[in-house]
Parts: structure tokens; C-alpha cells; sequence
């Protein structure tokens, strides 16, 4: 047996769960690490900054120098970072240190006097500086005093960690709620096709009636296809059963009289009622084929619509086709064709078209007056296959019972010609249209199709 | 012309420190010893001894070359160490707690952490580099056969009554650390005025009632014993209580306001050869064990008063202790302006330092 399974769609959302996880996971921490530098880093300045304000609001001028009564608050505030080490450093006016360590780094050149954030080294680890300038004008002093704060950065990185880390926390809890909720969607997506499975398992082998349970909108396309199949397979199997039935109906009386007939022959001494005896069981066993055939057609026919590909055909080339297959019947020199220059295109399958035209041309032959006209016309969306003849037409009574498959009132079974001029007219979007003539003269049977392109 | 003050101050307090060399140099451990660790303290030699010996009993085949400094010259000499990259000592224990939170800012410390490390409160531990391994209050020593009962002072409040009356028997018999000489001193003077503004007082008394600065704890306890002194302030608890164990002249006071409490400091330099070695010595220190050598050698004070018989608690113990935490805070008693503008304070109270023969 052929291997049929391919990838469960269970593993393919998990598949694409994972992997908008994946993707989603490391743009979230490239965006969490920055941002949590971002904020680190800001909130870091700030306390950096407020120690650099505190310094430089405690530099004072005594006897024409600078000096700085360290305030005590300016390093507890430094040391809220706790595991970072500090550098500082007071310059005068003349750029020389006033107090602190010389070793911290000078900021760059920056115009405006705002405080100046910038990086630098402080020992081996790298570091963040603040530099703010206070401006002095006493009569003993006057300059800017520059002060320079800096720190190392592990509280920075650790708090950077600890919000990456958040967002990290919550994306996999996120991803873990997404993977449950996927799970569900897809086990609670495939019960209908599980629903679906169990119910043609439960099924009577012959039952080709169709499926009504209620299906989701994307798996009603499988039911409808399979009703659809199985709507075939219903036809096709009640066309067979037709048959069977038509011509146990159909077949029983004809040969019964042809065999009583052929009896009353065979006891027949008499040549002449002999030989009309004879005459009359020809006659009804040419009925008798004719009858057949008709039948056989339309099981064809019938099997046909359902099976045949259907392609784009011209209805003017299914009249010539007709109109050829006729000409040699009796009375079949009489038949006109009317066709129009354009092509008049349906989508069927011509055999079929050709069939169920055949019929209604041969009804229009055998039942109607000359002239017949035989034609195509093409009437805004539609096309219509038409026989036209110049008589009365049938009575109404007789127009009511038309079409059916046991209406055989007409000898040579043009009922059954009827009948499958309507299958095929139905089978092919379309109808079987029986009235008087356009020109109000005559009895038209047409079958009026959609038309291609129209 | 006070800015020069400060340079004269400052070079003076720069120039004090390089100008010693070490003042003592033991062995412990087998000379065969396979590994050699090198210690550098401010500690006395005979107070750390018998913890180095109890330590070498669990570790054998380790032998300590022990180097006792004065802090400032050892301050000078781990900087100048750390700059220059050089492997001088393993490990360094310094009661200058001040000095060793700078040499780790300046990133001369190497890290190291363990479960006994990692257990010390927050005061006592800075960056996994600086480690508090001794318990010493700052405590008033005074000579009980000098000093009547009902005069003890039990607080910074009655030493501040005992010096306010003009006739008062305390004048110029009140003894404390000079700033200058001494750096453990000078870190529980500048303790005091981070602490409480009692201290502005407390130096303005000292000033007007002509008490001594001076030098080293051995000198000023020695000055209490034979009556010179009545009282002392700010005496290293440790050494005060190994003495007055032997001396019953001697009476020990926590003060009740506020205790300061000093924890030795103790780091292994970003260049020692031995760190393991080192870091061992940190963990024994650390544990029960070494709590308990500490304890026997008078460096670990418990104020908690069950053997307080040598220490005289005023108050309840949770609120007197004041612990001097090893945080980047204590780089203020190294700014240049801080100590010139607090020196000069300090100056201003003691105005004539005791010439004394080098």
C-alpha cells in the first residue's frame, strides 16, 4: 500500500509556532537588551549626575581658591550602585586638579554648559563619566570649576540584565500560552474531519444519499466534493437500474406479441395471412430495436453527462453533425439548416449535444410537417439548439406528459427521445424548451444552453 | 594662604606614610613548607599570631612570612604595588578601612567569593574583593582608681559635662588619637563627625579643656594605667580589653549613644602569587573556627555582653552599634580637601601637637 500520511498538521503548526517563537524570542531580546541599556543607562546618568551637582554645589571660595567640603551625600548617592567603583575629580580654571583622581579621563570638547555624559575608562573596567561646570565670579576667584563623576558599569549591566530578563520571562511564558492555545485550535480544527470519518465509517454501503453534517467553512469543500462524488456514483448506479427497469417495462410487451404473433404464423396454413403475419412481426421487431437503441442511447447519454470531460463546442459544427447523421432517414432531405456566421460556443461534451439534438430533429421528422428547419441561435447569454417543423405540434395533453421516460406514447419511443434531450439540456446548466415556433407558425423543441464568453 | 595650609598638610600626610618602613617581620609554618604566603598587616604581630598559628594547624605544609605595618606606610606601599603591576604580599589586613576601600576602587583587589564570603552582611564585603574580618568597637578607657563611680561617663553626653565646668579635674587629662600620626585615628575621628554632630562639641570641648593628642593605642592606654590620663576617647576596643583583662586599673565603656564598630579589612591584591592560599586564610578567618581564634586573640569584641565583665555597656545593644561599612562612601576620608578642611578643624582643637623626638 502506498504510503499516504505526510507531515501531521499537529507538527506543522508546531513547527511554525516554534518557529515564530524562535524568531520572535531573539528580536524581543536584541530589543529587551536595548532598551534595558537604554533605561539602565539613563537612570544610572541621573544618579551620577545628581552626585556631580551635589559636589559642585559644595565648592566654595576661601582666600581666592576653590575648595570643596565633599559632601557626604554625593558618594552614598554613587553608592546605591553598590559593586561599582567611583572616580572623581574637581579641576580649576586652569585645568589642575583641585582635589580627587587625576586619572579620571576629561570629557570631550562640547559646546553649551549642560551637564557632558561621555565613556571612559576608569582602571581596567570601562566606565561612565559626568562632567558639569559651575562658574565662579568672586572678586578673588573667577573661572569655571569643573567637576568629572564617573563609575563603573556593573549595576548598569546588572540592571539591564534583570529587564531583559523580564521581557525574556514573559515572551516564554507567551510562547508557552501560544503553543497550549495552537494545540487546542488545531485538535479542536480536525474534530470535524474526525466527525466526518466516523460517520462514513458508520455508513450503509449503498447509501449514496448525501452528508448534511455541519462543517466548518474551509472543510465544506471536501463534503461537498464528496457529495458530490457520491452523487455520481447515485446516477450512475440508478441509471443502470432504469435501464434494467425500462426495458423489462418496455421490452416485455412488444415481445410477447411479437412471439404470439410468430406462434399464430407458424400454425398458419393460409400463405397470404401468412406472409402478413410475418410482415406485421418485422414491423414490430424493427419498433422493437428501435426502441432499444433509444434506450441504450440514453444510458450512454446519461452515463456521459456525468463522466465525459467537457470542452468548448461550437453548436454550429453538433447541427452539421446532425444534420449529416440524418440526411439518409426518410423524409431526412427535407430538413434546413439554419446557422449563423458567428460560432455560438458552449462548454459540454458534443456526443451528448449531438445525441439529444438527433432526437429532437428525428421527433420534428416523424411527428411534425415539412419544411424542418434545424438551427442554432444565440440569444444574449444563452444558445439555443432548435428543431423547428411546420405543424400544429402535439395537443397539450400529450405537451404535459412529454419528457417523462415512460411517456411512450408515440411508437419508435420518441418519448425516450424526449427524456434525454432533457438530461442533457440539465446536465449541462441548461433546458429543454418545447412550444410554438418564433414565427408562431410551426411547433419549435430547443435545448437553450449557457453560452460560453457570452 | 590657607590653600598653602592645605599642601603643607597634605604633603605632610603624604610624606608621613612612605617615610616608614616595616616594623616587624615574622615566620610561621615549617621552613620546609612547600607554599609561602605573604601576609601585610597593621595588626601587632603577638595579637594575630595565635590565630596564624591555628590556621597553619589545619593547613600544614604552608608556611606565612608575616610583615607588620604602620597603615599609611602600607597604603602607600600596596598603591605603589598595584601601579607599578609588582607581587608583593598574598594578602593584606588593614584597620585603615578607608585606605583599602581605595586600593580596591582602584582595582588592585581580586575577586573572590565562597559560602563563607558570601554570608557576610552587606557592610562587610565589597565587591567580592574586600572582606570585614574583625569585630573592634571604638571604646573610652578610663583608670578606675582615678575616676569615682558616679563619674564614669557612659556616653559622649557626660564626657561632654565632665569637661564643661572650668575647674573640672578632667582638664587637659582627656587623651585621644592624633589624627595626624595615627590613620586609625583619623578614621574614627571622621567616623564621629559623619555619625553625630555631637563631635563638633565633643572637639570644641577638647580644645578649650587642653586634651592630649597622641599617639598609638599602646601609649594612650599606658597613660590611663599609670593615672596620667583619667580618661581616653576612641581607644581600639581590642587592645583596651586585652589589657584590661590583666589590668585592673583599667575600666572599658561602649559608649552608650553610639558604639563605632571596625571591621578589619582584608583583600588579596590583583598580584598576589598565592591567592589560593590567601583565599583560604579568608575562609579560616571567616569560619567558626577563626571566629573563635579572633575571639580568644581579642579581635572579635562580642557587645552582645555575655563576658562583658572587662566591657561596660551603656545601652541596648542594637542601637549603640555603628559598624564602619566597607562601602565607596569611605573614599571621602581620602579627599585631599576633606581631610585639609577636616584637619584643620581638627588642628583647631588641639592646637599645639606634643613635640615629640622621631
Amino acid at each position: 500500500m502506498a504510503e499516504t500520511r505526510s507531515w501531521s498538521l499537529k507538527s506543522r503548526v508546531a513547527l511554525a509556532v516554534g518557529a515564530v517563537l524562535l524568531l520572535g524570542g531573539i528580536v524581543v531580546l536584541w530589543v529587551a537588551l536595548a532598551y534595558g541599556g537604554q533605561a539602565a543607562r539613563e537612570a544610572y546618568d541621573r544618579l551620577l549626575l545628581g552626585a556631580a551637582r551635589d559636589i559642585a554645589a559644595a565648592i566654595t571660595i576661601r582666600d581666592g581658591a576653590a575648595v570643596v567640603d565633599m559632601p557626604a551625600s554625593a558618594f552614598q548617592m554613587l553608592a546605591l550602585a553598590p559593586e561599582d567603583r567611583i572616580r572623581y575629580r574637581v579641576t580649576g580654571p586652569d585645568g589642575a586638579t583641585l582635589t580627587g583622581s587625576d586619572a579620571a579621563p576629561t570629557p570631550p570638547r562640547r559646546d553649551g554648559a549642560g551637564p557632558v555624559f561621555y565613556d571612559g575608562a576608569l582602571g581596567a573596567e570601562p566606565g561612565r563619566y559626568v562632567a558639569l561646570t559651575r562658574r565662579f565670579a568672586e572678586r578673588s576667584f573667577s573661572g569655571p570649576v569643573q567637576v568629572v563623576v564617573g563609575q563603573t558599569l556593573r549595576a548598569r549591566h546588572a540592571l539591564a540584565r534583570d529587564i531583559a530578563g523580564g521581557a525574556l520571562a514573559v515572551l516564554a511564558a507567551a510562547g508557552i500560552a501560544i503553543g497550549l492555545f495552537a494545540w487546542l485550535a488545531t485538535r479542536s480544527a480536525l474534530r470535524p474531519l474526525h466527525r466526518l470519518g466516523r460517520a462514513l465509517a458508520r455508513r450503509d454501503p449503498t447509501d449514496l444519499t448525501p452528508i448534511t453534517l455541519p462543517m466548518p467553512a474551509e472543510i465544506a469543500p471536501v463534503l461537498g466534493a464528496l457529495n458530490g462524488f457520491m452523487g455520481r456514483l447515485d446516477r450512475q448506479a440508478s441509471a443502470s437500474r432504469n435501464l434494467i427497469g425500462d426495458a423489462a417495462h418496455q421490452l416485455r410487451t412488444p415481445v410477447a406479441a411479437i412471439r404470439a404473433q410468430a406462434q399464430d404464423a407458424q400454425e398458419e396454413e393460409d400463405p397470404a395471412r401468412r406472409a402478413r403475419l410475418l410482415g406485421r412481426i418485422h414491423e414490430r421487431s424493427v419498433g422493437l430495436s428501435r426502441l432499444l437503441d433509444r434506450m441504450l442511447d440514453r444510458a450512454m447519454i446519461i452515463h456521459r453527462t456525468d463522466t465525459a470531460p467537457r470542452a468548448a463546442v461550437d453548436l454550429r459544427d453538433v447541427a452539421l453533425e446532425i444534420y449529416e447523421a440524418l440526411e439518409d432517414m426518410p423524409g431526412g432531405a427535407a430538413i434546413r439548416l439554419d446557422l449563423p456566421p458567428a460560432p455560438v460556443v458552449v462548454r459540454g461534451d458534443a456526443l451528448s449535444l449531438v445525441e439529444a439534438g438527433k432526437n429532437l430533429a428525428a421527433n420534428a421528422l416523424a411527428h411534425g410537417a415539412p419544411p424542418i428547419r434545424l438551427g442554432i441561435a444565440a440569444e444574449g447569454g444563452a444558445a439555443r439548439l432548435f428543431a423547428r417543423d411546420s405543424g400544429p405540434g402535439p395537443s397539450a395533453a400529450i405537451l404535459d406528459g412529454m419528457g417523462a421516460r415512460f411517456a411512450a406514447h408515440a411508437p419508435g419511443g420518441a418519448g425516450l427521445g424526449l427524456a434525454i434531450a432533457r438530461e442533457v439540456a440539465q446536465s449541462h446548466g441548461g433546458a429543454l424548451r418545447l412550444g410554438p415556433g418564433g414565427a408562431a407558425d410551426g411547433f419549435e423543441a430547443a435545448l437553450v444552453l449557457p453560452r460560453l464568453g457570452a | 594662604m590657607i590653600r598653602a595650609a592645605f599642601i603643607a598638610l597634605t604633603a605632610l600626610l603624604l610624606l608621613v606614610a612612605p617615610a616608614r618602613a616595616q616594623e616587624l617581620t615574622r615566620a610561621f609554618g615549617p621552613e620546609a613548607a612547600t607554599g609561602l604566603l605573604r601576609l601585610r598587616s597593621t595588626t601587632d604581630i603577638s595579637v594575630l599570631g595565635p590565630v596564624i598559628e591555628a590556621f597553619l594547624a589545619r593547613r600544614p605544609g604552608l608556611r606565612i612570612a608575616y610583615e607588620q605595618w604602620g597603615s599609611n606606610a602600607l597604603y602607600g606601599l600596596q598603591s605603589a604595588d598595584c601601579a607599578a603591576g609588582r607581587a608583593g604580599a598574598d594578602l593584606v589586613i588593614s584597620s585603615a578601612v578607608h585606605q583599602m576601600v581605595d586600593l580596591v576602587n582602584e582595582g588592585c583587589a581580586r575577586p573572590y567569593r565562597s559560602a563563607l564570603t558570601a554570608a557576610l552582611p552587606d557592610a562587610l564585603i565589597w565587591r567580592d574583593e574586600l572582606w570585614g574580618v574583625t569585630r573592634e568597637p571604638a571604646v573610652m578607657v578610663y583608670n578606675r582608681d582615678l575616676v569615682a563611680a558616679a563619674q564614669v561617663p557612659h556616653s559622649r553626653f557626660d564626657l561632654l559635662d565632665l569637661l564643661r565646668p572650668t575647674e573640672s579635674p578632667f582638664r587637659g587629662r582627656v587623651a585621644t588619637y592624633d589624627i595626624e600620626r595615627s590613620g586609625l585615628g583619623f578614621l574614627f575621628a571622621f567616623a564621629d563627625s559623619m555619625e553625630a554632630t555631637t563631635f563638633g562639641g565633643l572637639m570644641e570641648s577638647f580644645g578649650r579643656s587642653g586634651a592630649i593628642a597622641t599617639c598609638c593605642s599602646a601609649e594612650i592606654i599606658d597613660g590611663v594605667a599609670e593615672g596620667r590620663y583619667l580618661v581616653a576617647y576612641n581607644v581600639l576596643g581590642s587592645y583596651a580589653l586585652v589589657r584590661a583583662r590583666h589590668d585592673t586599673r583599667l575600666g572599658v565603656i561602649a559608649p552608650r549613644d553610639y558604639t563605632l564598630v571596625l571591621s578589619r579589612a582584608a583583600m588579596i591584591p590583583a598580584a598576589a602569587g598565592q591567592p589560593r592560599a590567601a583565599a583560604q586564610f579568608v575562609d579560616f578567618l571567616l569560619s567558626p573556627q577563626g571566629r573563635a581564634a579572633l575571639e580568644a586573640a581579642g579581635l572579635v569584641v562580642r557587645l552582645e555582653g555575655e563576658d562583658g565583665a572587662a566591657l561596660e555597656l551603656g545601652g541596648a545593644v542594637e542601637t549603640l552599634q555603628r559598624p564602619i561599612a566597607l562601602t565607596p562612601a569611605l573614599l571621602i576620608a581620602l579627599d585631599a580637601h576633606k581631610r585639609a578642611l577636616f584637619g584643620a578643624r581638627w588642628r583647631d582643637a588641639f592646637p599645639a601637637p606634643p613635640p615629640k623626638a622621631p
